[in-house]
């Protein structure tokens, strides 16, 4: 019951932050927090959710979401009309993002049946190796991709006669697509599907034992994050204007990696709560600290946070409930979030 | 317990208020200027991006931080060379820190995302620090994106007339990294080695390469006149050592940032082949001008002491250069920038000045600098190897003095269009 009255709440906020923000601040810094700090932190937060979905549920932990995130991107970005350079283009966005959604599913499948049989560490390594070598042909690729420079341009759809540059217009559809994200997830891992991957994250050979094909479900599980990811990754491409290799590099790998464990992998709502402090902390440590040296500042508060609770600020959450005796709840909740 | 902490709460919240209503009249006078600094101080850059930021701080003290009669308040910003990255920043400094002209960003991708963004303002201004992709300012040019610094195509200007007419090669290989700043270098220096009258075979190798060795051996057994190196950083170092081992001994000539101190400080074989070699750019490190002697002289000074160079980086005199463009402009309208900035833009546009290294600077009608570029050769001088400048090309465009249509019409520069038109193929 608790639980319901929080969930409506945040929910509550998230939807009127933006009035909030007019209330406290003036026109153009309410604007900025709008689209960049809440819009940005919720974008990215639906790549880190395809990371989370996988790690809390599969025991999966994927290196090469922001890499499916770009290949939607890349696929609007080459498909859409008025990208700079125009690749295929001529396609209206209500072509090229399903086009992109696509393509960000198939290559979800892809790198799940490539990593299908390889587990912790390995996993880690294969989908690193695959998340570089896209980025690596994207770099050096001109006919298709544009090489370094990547494509420009790409400035979303009108809607409902609104430019989706327009702040508000941004974080709204954002957050619609996070929330409707955020609801599928729950309500997959409720469906068999999600409980026998659930069982394969604890037992997989009892899962085969069981009856099940432990590689389809993964390679499918994959398939969902894929999708997933592909959604933000649209998004990201028309936050950013455009994509180039520099969006799916190293960089942006190991940052999605961050905000899912500063946020926890123990429930969904980790890689959101992550994204937004690594937003505010990204946006904001070069005017706390020495402009030279903020990524100290950066790092440091991502290890105070791992190092105080190594399940992420969700484990915070959790702990807490723990010692206020709530009960069977959180224990389960603690047990599932210490799987890896 | 809880009393104190309250307590100094309601203190410090009327402190905040009185702050406040103390700083507001403040507002009334005439307010700084406020200009965002975007440089690289993380990644492959970062070097550059902080000797961009000492020259910038450098002319800033210079003019006691004023320009047209007001205060000039700068605010630093860092991204990593990657155009998201810089778009971010910029995005926090139009809209959060409230800059009024941004100067930056340091390198190509970036340059053309800042560009992008830069449509969607009204009444801001951003002029480029140092980055150098021929796109930015020469397919779909933004209002009011400005760029006083020559891009890599334009840095080449005067190199393929010399190798063809004054050394009188006829045919040359070019080796090349497999990216866009060697495209635009290769293409430059083409444009006027083909039209000419020469030839050339064009290998390429992708950026982080260590091994040239088949690919020296293959030069070394053509017929080539000379060689024309266009990698940079660790790639340039590899090949030069390389080059020098197997016992090269073609002339050499190089792209804007193979001759460079970088390399030149570094211990190997590659020092004794590097002697002679022919290069073209924005700068060098010996050019004879008073404006660039008293500018390094000014520059040694100041940071010598405090981590800076032997002479100013390619980045920190491109940020200067830019900013010059600002501070002229903004004395030319006595600081004003009312009316969505228009006649603070218009004077950007009709700016017209010297850039530190004492080459004309002015705008052509997409804003991208018209200026001079050196030709230089590398001596021993000083007991150390320098880039010397012995010729220069005055007033170089972007399209290198081909009509703009036509220009345009060769397409971007890429592996498989090395600007090479008329003659080969």
């Amino acid at each position: 019951m608790a639980e319901r009255i929080v969930r409506t709440g945040v929910v509550a906020l998230l939807l009127t932050a933006p009035f909030l923000l007019l209330a406290v601040l003036p026109l153009n810094q309410a604007q900025f927090w709008t689209a960049n700090v809440l819009g940005r932190a919720v974008v990215f937060g639906i790549i880190a959710l395809s990371l989370t979905f996988l790690a809390t549920y599969g025991g999966f932990i994927s290196l090469a979401q922001m890499m499916i995130a770009g290949t939607a991107g890349y696929g609007v970005a080459v498909t859409v009309d008025g990208a700079v350079p125009s690749i295929v283009g001529g396609l209206p966005y209500a072509l090229a993002v399903p086009l992109g959604l696509l393509a960000a599913t198939a290559m979800g499948l892809l790198v799940g049946a490539i990593a299908v049989r390889t587990r912790d560490i390995y996993l880690l390594m294969i989908t690193l190796a695959l998340a570089m070598g896209v980025f690596r042909f994207v770099e050096t690729n001109i006919a298709w991709f544009n090489g370094y420079e990547g494509i420009r341009n790409v400035v979303g759809p009108r809607l409902f006669g609104q430019d989706f540059r327009n702040p508000y217009v941004f974080y709204y559809v954002s957050l619609a697509v996070a929330l409707l994200l955020y609801g599928f997830v729950l309500y997959l891992v409720r469906t068999p599907f999600g409980l026998v991957l659930q069982g394969i994250r604890d037992n997989a050979r009892r899962v085969a034992a069981l009856g099940y094909s432990v590689p389809l479900h993964r390679i499918a599980a994959f398939g969902v994050a894929g999708f997933i990811a592909g959604c933000g990754g649209v998004l990201a491409t028309i936050y950013n204007i455009g994509i180039s290799p520099g969006s799916i590099g190293l960089g942006p790998t190991v940052n999605v990696l961050i905000m899912s464990v500063i946020g926890g992998l123990g429930h969904p709502v980790g890689a959101f709560i992550g994204s937004l402090i690594f937003t505010v902390f990204d946006t904001f440590a070069a005017n706390l600290y020495d402009r030279d040296r903020f990524n100290t500042l950066i790092g440091l508060v991502f290890l105070v946070i791992v190092l105080v609770s190594p399940d992420g600020v969700t484990g915070i959450f959790g702990r807490l409930r723990g010692l206020a005796g709530a009960g069977k709840r959180s224990a389960r909740s603690l047990a599932s979030i210490n799987k890896p | 317990m809880r009393y104190p902490l309250t307590r100094r709460t309601a203190l410090l919240g009327t402190a905040g208020l009185a702050a406040t209503t103390l700083s507001a009249p403040a507002i009334a006078q005439r307010a700084p200027i406020r200009l965002g600094g975007l440089t690289t101080l993380e990644g492959p850059f970062a070097t550059g991006g902080q000797d961009a930021y000492r020259c910038v701080q450098m002319e800033l003290e210079r003019i006691n931080n004023t320009a047209g009669g007001r205060r000039i308040e700068f605010i630093r910003e860092s991204s990593n060379a990657q155009a998201d990255v810089a778009l971010a920043r910029a995005r926090k400094l139009i809209e959060q820190d409230n800059v009024d002209i941004i100067l930056g960003p340091l390198s190509g991708a970036e340059g053309i995302a800042l560009r992008d963004y830069s449509r969607t303002l009204t009444g801001r201004t951003i002029v480029n620090g140092s980055s150098g992709a021929a796109d930015t300012t020469l397919r779909n040019p933004s209002p009011n994106f400005f760029r006083f610094n020559t891009d890599g195509t334009q840095w080449m200007a005067g190199l393929g007339n010399h190798v063809f007419k004054t050394m009188g090669i006829k045919d040359v290989a070019v080796t090349a990294g497999d990216y866009a700043f060697p495209y635009a270098q290769v293409f430059g220096f083409n444009i006027e080695f083909c039209r000419a009258g020469g030839r050339s075979t064009h290998y390429w190798a992708p950026l982080g390469t260590t091994d040239f060795g088949s690919q020296i051996a293959q030069i070394n057994r053509s017929d080539a006149g000379a060689i024309v190196v266009v990698h940079g950083g660790t790639d340039g170092l590899a090949f030069m050592t390389q080059y020098a081992q197997s016992g090269g001994s073609k002339p050499l000539i190089a792209g804007s940032i193979m001759a460079d101190q970088s390399m030149l400080s570094a211990r190997g074989p590659h020092r004794r082949v590097m002697i002679g070699m022919i290069s073209a750019g924005p700068i060098a490190d010996v050019i004879d001008d008073p404006t660039w002697r008293e500018f390094v002289e000014r520059y040694r000074r100041r940071w010598l002491n405090e981590g800076g160079f032997q002479s100013p980086s390619i980045h920190g005199v491109n940020y200067t250069t830019n900013l010059l463009g600002i501070l002229h402009a903004l004395n030319a309208v006595d600081g004003d920038l009312s009316g969505n900035q228009a006649a603070f833009q218009r004077a950007l546009a009709a700016a017209s000045f010297n850039a530190p290294t004492g080459a004309s600077v002015k705008l052509d009608h997409n804003r991208q600098a018209i200026s001079d570029i050196f030709l230089n050769r590398i001596e021993e001088r000083d007991g150390r190897a320098q880039v010397v400048s012995f010729a220069r090309a005055n007033a170089v465009n972007q399209t290198l003095g081909t009509p703009e249509a036509q220009f345009l019409a060769l397409g971007s520069p890429s592996r498989d269009n090395p600007g090479c038109v008329p003659a080969s193929t």
